[in-house]
């Protein structure tokens, strides 16, 4: 059900203090999905270096893990794969017309567990590397 | 009630296949992190190990699949945010092309990762 104003399009960025919770969660949404396309392309060219040999790919993979930039970029990408991960399953059952009163709620609740589950995860991205 | 924000239009195809892949992803990219950055650490990966896991074949097929279908739900993605800003036109068939061979040439490149992985290639 639409609401019975017009609150103007989620592209008209300049309105961003207007914006609603569900108009956050769709910018959100498409900013996580553009860093996780953009990593696949990234993972596999890294990944890549297997076809040149056993050595070349553990030392590129444990060359990379040693660098501290890299741990905290790791943590970044699970904190952007978990939002995206729970917002994703918010609009599956936005889609199916389940929970949408509480669709606000639910957004700020991915919001939460995401924080939750990346603060966690710190020591294990960041052990042995300080 | 709020609004729907979506780039899909809804009960299309772009849009079913997304929502299919979705629901695939979802639990594969969390069983993914969870397996190589919690029960084995990014930090001490090496090729054996990846050849281990990658000579099983319900792993190998997990992966694979895992690849092409990341790939179709990321550059659908891009492409439908693309079209929901107003791509139109010549310019629509371009992106749709370039997008579709950039897909192309991961899945063929990812698909040799992967056997260089589990060394057959």
């Amino acid at each position: 059900m639409s609401q019975s104003y017009d609150r103007g399009t989620v592209e008209s960025f300049g309105r961003w203090r207007e914006f609603s919770a569900g108009m956050w969660a769709w910018i959100l949404h498409k900013f996580t999905g553009w860093i996780l396309v953009g990593y696949l392309f990234t993972h596999i060219a890294v990944l890549s270096t297997s076809t040149q040999g056993a050595e070349m790919y553990t030392a590129t993979l444990q060359g990379l893990e040693a660098l501290l930039i890299v741990r905290f970029l790791e943590i970044g990408l699970l904190a952007v794969a978990v939002f995206h991960i729970l917002n994703g399953i918010r609009l599956l059952f936005v889609d199916l017309g389940l929970g949408l009163t509480a669709q606000d709620k639910s957004f700020y609740a991915s919001l939460v567990l995401t924080a939750a589950i990346t603060v966690a995860s710190i020591p294990t991205f960041l052990g042995g590397a300080l | 009630m709020a609004d729907h924000y979506s780039s899909f239009e809804r009960g299309g195809k772009r849009w079913f296949l997304q929502r299919i892949t979705a629901v695939f992803l979802i639990g594969v990219l969390a069983f993914h992190f969870v397996l190589l950055h919690f029960v084995n650490h990014a930090a001490e990966i090496e090729f054996a190990g990846t050849q281990a896991r990658m000579e099983n074949v319900g792993y190998f097929s997990l992966m694979w699949t895992f690849l092409v279908t990341a790939t179709f739900h990321g550059v659908n993605g891009v492409y439908n945010a693309l079209v929901n800003q107003g791509l139109d036109g010549t310019q629509k068939k371009v992106v749709a092309a370039v997008l579709t061979i950039a897909s192309l040439l991961l899945i063929l490149q990812g698909t040799r990762v992967a056997l260089a992985m589990s060394g057959v290639l």
